[in-house]
């Protein structure tokens, strides 16, 4: 079985040598005169005003964090999922209590309005 | 001269083969998907160009037929720019991690009964890691960039992308727990038996929600806020020049195909045909006929060929979704979906006698 494994990390190292051959044709092939303005950041054709690190919404962190604990909540669906004819009713049961118990966090977070984007 | 051949291919040893037979089976899939990246923006600007009444490319060849190509070998002649404040190694790593992903999903996808690169149990979990991974080319490409509209482009990104990939999720876990495997080809065999065992019919909400999903993950029109080049110009990778803008091109078309191919495999039956075990066996013993009408590697390009099409003819008819809203129908409309309808399908499979219209 593990052998199966083989192609897809080879797969993988061929994806990855496609990116660097291309990049590097690229950096042969291509003409290279920097100046300043050309190594600026864009910004409209201004100066750039201050440093681009800048503050952004917290809701962004926001979403992280509940993606983080959907996600999880995926993993552990999968595998039920796969084996829900073997577990039966039981397992059924077990897992509808779990998801009952997310969805009063999702409902929370829904009346709270951490997703809400205006 | 073949004698020669096989000579030098017997002095080689094992490992070496192995290695080489596997490398020529790869690209068996990646040479005809690269070209198949290419031609797919041409088929775009052709087919949205035809639906406003104009032609589209039509100068470098016939029809504009060799338009990839000429674009390709200007990408490769043009400066690469790394910008002065940018993060220099970061930035020239981001396009190589949204690429690699990319690509090596596909080593899993099945593309008929017996043509797969790697038959692993769990493909479907590797194919949902690697998806997962592009995200962090394009969080580092905005970061690495340092400028404003790159940093803002990738944190819509981001945070869009990471919405979405729940609704799909949960979506898949409607699949798995009407196919009870993780492995996609066994997936596409338990749809045997014609066009009404196909999972799109049960899990039809399930089917939407993963096509609304895919389009918005793979940062398509009408979800394309990331990029909006009326809004931050071009998003993440407002600052990448020649083959770095062009390796994240690449890995945005090869993830529309995958997630196209993805759909025809877990909804559309994969590369069984629509008239499978429905017609008697002497019209499939006919020559010619009985191998169009027959399950087949053409099934499959027929319908992600149609879904694809699907994906280019969306961004001709809609407007942009605005953010907001792109935010309220991931989590406020396709999460419940998926969420009622996994509950529905446990309790119809366990409590009450039609659970076998889940199977």
């Amino acid at each position: 079985m593990l052998e199966n494994y083989l192609p897809i990390l080879i797969f993988m190292a061929i994806g990855l040598f496609i990116g660097v051959a291309l990049l590097t044709i690229n950096r042969i092939l291509s003409p290279s005169r920097p100046d300043s303005e050309k190594l600026s950041p864009y910004e409209c054709g201004f100066e750039a005003f201050e440093d681009s690190r800048i503050k952004f919404d917290v809701r962004y962190y926001l979403v992280a964090i509940l993606f983080i604990i959907f996600d999880l909540e995926i993993a552990f669906l999968f595998p039920w999922a796969v084996a829900l004819n073997e577990i039966g009713m039981a397992g059924f049961v077990a897992m509808m209590i779990f998801l009952g118990i997310l969805v009063v966090g999702f409902l929370y977070e829904w009346k709270k309005g951490a997703l809400e984007w205006e | 001269m073949t004698a020669a051949l096989i000579n030098l291919w017997t002095a080689l040893p094992e490992w070496l083969q192995v290695l080489l037979f596997n490398i020529g089976k790869i690209a068996l899939v990646l040479v005809p998907l690269l070209l198949a990246v290419a031609w797919l923006p041409y088929a775009e600007r052709k087919i949205i160009g035809y639906m406003q009444v104009r032609i589209g490319p039509n100068r470098v060849g016939p029809k504009g037929w060799l338009q990839p190509i000429a674009d390709a070998v200007k990408l490769l002649f043009k400066e690469i720019i790394i910008p002065q404040k940018s993060n220099k190694f970061l930035f020239i790593l981001a396009p190589l991690l949204a690429l690699g992903p990319a690509f090596a999903a596909w080593a899993v996808v099945p593309f008929a009964d017996t043509l797969v690169l790697a038959n692993i149990d769990a493909s479907l979990l590797y194919i949902l890691a690697l998806t997962s991974m592009g995200v962090y080319g394009i969080i580092l490409a905005g970061w690495a960039a340092n400028s404003k509209y790159a940093f803002l482009g990738s944190m819509r990104s981001a945070a869009q992308i990471v919405a979405y990939e729940i609704a799909m999720g949960f979506a898949l876990v409607g699949v798995l727990m009407a196919a009870n495997t993780l492995n996609l080809r066994e997936i596409v065999l338990h749809q045997q038996g014609g066009l009404h065992q196909w999972y799109f019919l049960p899990l039809f909400p399930l089917f939407m929600v993963y096509l609304v999903a895919g389009v918005a993950e793979t940062n398509r029109a009408p979800f394309d806020v990331a990029e909006g080049e009326s809004e931050i110009v071009a998003g993440f990778h407002v600052e990448y020049s020649g083959m770095g803008f062009a390796l994240f091109f690449l890995a945005e078309y090869a993830n529309m195909i995958l997630v196209a191919t993805l759909t025809v495999l877990m909804f559309l039956g994969g590369w069984l045909s629509p008239l499978d075990g429905l017609l008697p066996q002497n019209i499939l013993a006919i020559p010619g006929l009985g191998l169009v009408l027959g399950n087949g590697v053409h099934w499959l390009l027929f319908k992600t060929s149609a879904l694809l099409f699907c994906f280019l003819w969306f961004r001709a008819t809609f407007p942009r979704y605005r953010y907001d809203q792109i935010m309220r129908l991931g989590w406020k409309v396709l999460i419940p979906i998926t969420l009622v309808w996994i509950g529905v399908m446990g309790a119809a499979m366990f409590l009450t006698p039609w659970g076998y219209l889940f199977h």
